[in-house]
């Protein structure tokens, strides 16, 4: 028995706790690229870049935050800097619809265009993000580390195994939880929000009911640029904010959005967890779990990893091909191929 | 004679930069009245309906509401002005419920719009069950009540239906004739094209039978039943 | 002939800005633009034969780069001693039981009916069949691995001339293509671009940690060249004295006529493949594959396997830019996987693409030469630039510092902004699309 809660403490520990954490900071960033594809019609290849410059405001303002003295105490203070992150990604995504995708859309060109399009965009994002607060990891994390740590717990409980929950990992999930709900609220019960959705359901139809298009593609952007602002900043607490990585995740988020059903937001969310738990669960090495299961003869010798952690791309990528070749509508049902 | 409450008088345009398919064609609706469009395939039925409601260039001729010339507004400033539009194909929200189709219909109302939800769910009293369900998962009769209510959802002084009836079986065709006869009995004047012409010329006052985008005979419902020619060259003898 | 005139025009200028560069630099750097500037417009063709040619949008094209430098390694380079022996027949195996588990699975999925003992019966194959491969694949990588890790630990090289790796790349690009093609391909557009951004990061990530294949991270440097050694040439006395008699040092003379040397090599591959593009365009097969592209539906109406055709030239143009990248690899010596950079090797190159003329080879050409021009000289550019903006600055001024320290990062933005301005205000390139 006691053996079996071990297993299951370093099950949570290592798989579990993790994987929910990247699965919702996944979760946020599918939203958005989801989003755009249900109103705007296209793979948004600058996301990744979005989320990085919105963090970048964020760290740049809790730098200040912290040299002046300002905290949350237990709290990391980006959570408070967040709101201006937020802010300074509206700025930048609303002036980058105006000067550069606005065109398109009157000229109602093929969503191919577009995706070339987001790609300039991607570069000069990344390019002005890089130029602002340079290349290198950048550190912005404070407050209390760890919510419970496993030194504390192995005292508390007298197991063997240790349970850390850091506090960016419990921010991470109560955070999403809080955006997700507000979406869904916005999305089902407010007028913008149906409306939103009746022009990302049937564009014509939009128009005859007296959408004005325009109106849904700038509140699309605003809340786009929150949810990358907020996938960012929790991305960059619980692991590290690096302008590359940002451009990485494109790969999962893109995959998480596909798995879902491109163009639905619930779909997008359950994409996120798949690829997550399959990214933890197929690089982690086992042994430390199965070693409390299996009786000791059994015992195994190697470390039972599946895949070297430097594979997780290749798992989102596996994923990604199995539903393309057998569900290219995703779990959920999504736009039509 | 009074002027018509819509007229599309003596149009001649086509798409975009494409060549004329309508040519000194004239559609006109009474208050209170169905006008029915009949014709042969490509004779440009919903073609003459769509210029009617600003989806078309016009390029000689006008379109008339209520006495005012509304030819160079477009089909959204029409709606405001008070044409409901039912096209004919993709004329509901499918991933919403069939409340949430209404309302969106209601998109341009600012005020209190639950009477005409409730007008529009005694007029098709099936909305109100399925009212919590998605639109998409209705029947193809349920689906074009849904569009219709749609469009009556920013009570319209005209309603305009673009083949309310393709590809729905008989027994549904005959409902929906049915409904749209009790819409029209609210006093609201029906502009309708339709495929099944001898159904259609049977319920409306007015009936304009098209021939390549001009007016071939004009006349009231059952005038146009009762000539010969139509007979036989529309009606199947 | 205006038209003729204007493109010549274009050529020339790109002529003159390397020979620019050649008095006023050093001849080293206008050369080596040069060469990578030839790299990147074969890449650019076989871009442009996916794009240009057939409307499918391909963002992996570092993958297929990748292989082409995979290539050289796995061609031209010396056999490591023993590794045959103490591993390689396992990994082939354990590849073989691997490819095998795969086709197993594949037929199942045909033969069987939906079902949940098919789905059952699959998962069982997939999954003995991946610890199968385990079991015979992970011995036999650290017996490789274990063979002199300090200078090889990799499978080796067959030792052949290194010429053969440029086409032996071209066929490995085109295997990965075929296996991305044949998934992606008659799904939507943005799904083919997707899944080649994820098999370009797959196959770096491969590159990077299969220590048997090519040292990953460790990287293989010193691979055979096709040219002569600049040692070698200055040790031979008869280049001595043909250099002295041009007036030049041996040293210089000896990296001059190595570079040159492979100028001349990259201009005959790229001279050919312009050719057979050309050839192509203007052939039945071209003139179909362009009514494909701008009228799918028509062209499926007609009878077109429009999905096979895709197939056909995504694997042609993944395979040019195979070659391409077996050819930098040529010309670096060595093959470093860590410096793929997507940016760099795919973004980029549809910068060249786009910026050229997409649909026009030789725009294509244009393009690559010109943008690689701008990537490498808008550093020094930035710099300059920069400095001239901060010279009322105080010397000591963070700012200052911080803005001359960030002008390497002008080039990204430099490169989205034209990216941008060209698809705005002239979509169809500098050498439109006859």
């Amino acid at each position: 028995m006691v053996d079996f809660l071990n297993a299951l403490v370093a099950l949570s520990n290592f798989v579990l706790i993790p994987a929910i954490a990247y699965g919702s900071q996944l979760a946020l960033g599918a939203l958005g690229v989801t989003l755009i594809y249900g109103i705007l019609r296209f793979s948004n290849f600058a996301h990744g870049d979005t989320m990085a410059f919105g963090a970048m405001i964020t760290v740049l303002i809790t730098w200040w935050m912290q040299s002046v003295g300002i905290n949350l105490g237990p709290l990391p203070t980006a959570l408070l800097a967040l709101p201006f992150g937020i802010l300074g990604c509206m700025a930048l995504v609303l002036f980058t619809d105006r000067v550069v995708y606005k065109f398109y859309r009157e000229q109602k060109a093929k969503p191919v265009i577009l995706v070339i399009v987001s790609m300039g965009v991607m570069f000069i994002m990344n390019g002005l993000v890089r130029f602002i607060i340079g290349p290198g990891d950048q550190k912005f994390a404070d407050g209390e580390r760890f919510l419970i740590s496993a030194r504390e717990f192995k005292q508390l409980t007298g197991l063997r195994e240790g349970l850390a929950i850091k506090t960016t990992q419990c921010l991470t999930v109560v955070v999403a939880i809080v955006c997700v709900t507000l979406l869904f609220w916005f999305l089902n019960k407010t007028r913008t929000g149906k409306s939103m959705r009746a022009y990302s359901d049937n564009e014509d139809l939009a128009l005859l009911s007296g959408i004005n298009p325009e109106r849904v593609v700038m509140y699309t952007w605003l809340i786009v640029a929150t949810l990358a602002t907020v996938a960012g900043v929790l991305y960059g607490l619980d692991k590290t904010f690096k302008p590359f990585i940002y451009f990485q995740l494109l790969l999962p988020i893109f995959a998480s959005a596909i798995v879902g059903g491109l163009g639905n937001p619930l779909g997008a969310i359950a994409g996120g967890f798949v690829i997550a738990f399959s990214e933890v669960t197929v690089t982690y090495a086992w042994k430390k779990v199965l070693k409390y299961l299996l009786p000791e003869n059994l015992e195994p010798s190697s470390l039972v990893q599946l895949l070297s952690t430097d594979y997780k791309f290749a798992v989102s990528f596996v994923i990604l091909l199995i539903v393309l070749l057998f569900k290219p509508t995703g779990l959920f049902k999504g736009k039509s191929v | 004679m009074s002027e018509p409450f819509l007229i599309g008088d003596t149009m001649t345009g086509g798409y975009g930069k494409g060549p004329d398919i309508l040519h000194d064609c004239t559609i006109a609706v009474n208050p209170g009245e169905i006008a029915v469009i009949v014709g042969p395939n490509g004779a440009g039925k919903s073609t003459a309906m769509k210029a009617v409601f600003g989806m078309l260039d016009v390029r000689s001729g006008s379109v008339r509401l209520d006495g005012e010339d509304i030819t160079k507004l477009s089909p959204q400033a029409r709606v405001v002005k008070g044409m409901g539009f039912v096209p004919q194909t993709n004329n509901i929200f499918t991933s919403m419920t069939v409340e949430e189709n209404l309302e969106m219909g209601a998109f341009i109302r600012t005020d209190d719009f639950s009477d005409t939800l409730e007008q529009v769910y005694h007029l098709f009293p099936i909305l109100k069950d399925k009212r919590y369900q998605a639109a998409g998962e209705l029947s193809g009769g349920q689906r074009q009540q849904v569009a219709v209510g749609r469009a009556l959802m920013t009570q319209p002084k005209v309603l305009m239906l673009d083949e309310p009836t393709a590809g729905v079986s008989p027994i549904v065709m005959d409902e929906l004739f049915d409904r749209i006869i009790e819409v029209s009995r609210t006093g609201l004047p029906i502009l309708m094209v339709e495929q099944n012409a001898k159904q259609a010329l049977e319920i409306a006052d007015k009936g304009y039978v098209l021939v390549q985008g001009a007016n071939a005979y004009t006349g009231t419902g059952k005038e146009l039943l009762a000539d010969p020619e139509v007979r036989k060259s529309f009606l199947g003898g | 002939m205006s038209e003729m005139m204007k493109n010549t025009a274009l050529f020339a200028l790109v002529a003159a800005l390397i020979l620019i560069t050649g008095f006023y630099q050093s001849w080293n750097s206008a050369i080596f633009i040069l060469n990578m500037g030839l790299i990147s417009a074969v890449m650019a063709i076989g871009v442009n034969l996916q794009w240009g040619f057939a409307g499918l949008f391909n963002v992996g094209i570092m993958g297929f780069v990748a292989l082409g430098g995979l290539a050289v390694v796995l061609i031209a380079e010396v056999p490591t001693p023993g590794a045959w022996t103490s591993g390689g027949v396992g990994v082939i195996m354990a590849l073989i039981l691997g490819a095998m588990t795969i086709v197993a699975a594949t037929v199942l999925n045909k033969m069987m009916q939906p079902g949940r003992s098919r789905t059952l019966i699959m998962l069982a194959i997939l999954i003995g069949g991946f610890f199968l491969f385990r079991a015979v694949f992970d011995p036999a990588v650290s017996g490789i691995e274990k063979i002199n890790p300090a200078a090889q630990g990799n499978i080796g090289g067959l030792g052949l001339p290194v010429l053969l790796a440029w086409p032996a790349g071209g066929l490995l690009a085109a295997g990965a293509a075929w296996l991305i093609g044949k998934t992606a391909l008659g799904l939507r557009s943005d799904y083919l671009a997707i899944a080649t951004l994820g098999i370009a990061e797959i196959i770096i990530a491969v590159m990077k940690n299969e220590d048997w294949l090519a040292r990953g991270v460790k990287n293989v440097i010193g691979l055979p060249r096709p040219l002569p050694n600049e040692i070698d040439l200055q040790n031979d006395p008869g280049f001595v004295e043909s250099a002295a008699s041009l007036g030049l040092d041996p040293v210089t003379a000896s990296t001059l006529y190595v570079k040159l040397g492979y100028s001349v090599l990259f201009t005959v591959v790229l001279l050919v493949l312009l050719w057979m593009a050309q050839m192509a365009l203007k052939s039945p097969w071209g003139r179909m594959m362009r009514a494909i592209r701008d009228n799918e539906v028509a062209a499926r109406a007609m009878g077109k396997d429009v999905t096979k055709r895709h197939l056909q030239i995504f694997v042609l143009g993944s395979a040019i830019c195979g070659v391409a990248g077996a050819m930098m690899t040529t010309l670096d010596g060595q093959l470093t996987p860590g410096t793929y950079q997507p940016l760099r090797f795919t973004f980029l190159i549809w910068v060249m693409v786009i910026v050229g003329g997409s649909g026009n080879n030789f725009g294509a050409v244009l393009g690559a030469m010109l943008i690689w021009f701008l990537w490498v000289q808008v550093e020094p550019m930035g710099l300059f630039f920069m400095e001239l903006i901060t010279s009322g600055m105080a010397d000591d001024s963070d700012l200052k510092k911080h803005l001359i320290d960030s002008a390497a990062h002008m080039r990204l933005l430099t490169m989205g902004v034209i990216l941008l301005l060209v698809l705005r205000f002239s979509p169809r390139g500098l050498i439109p699309e006859k």
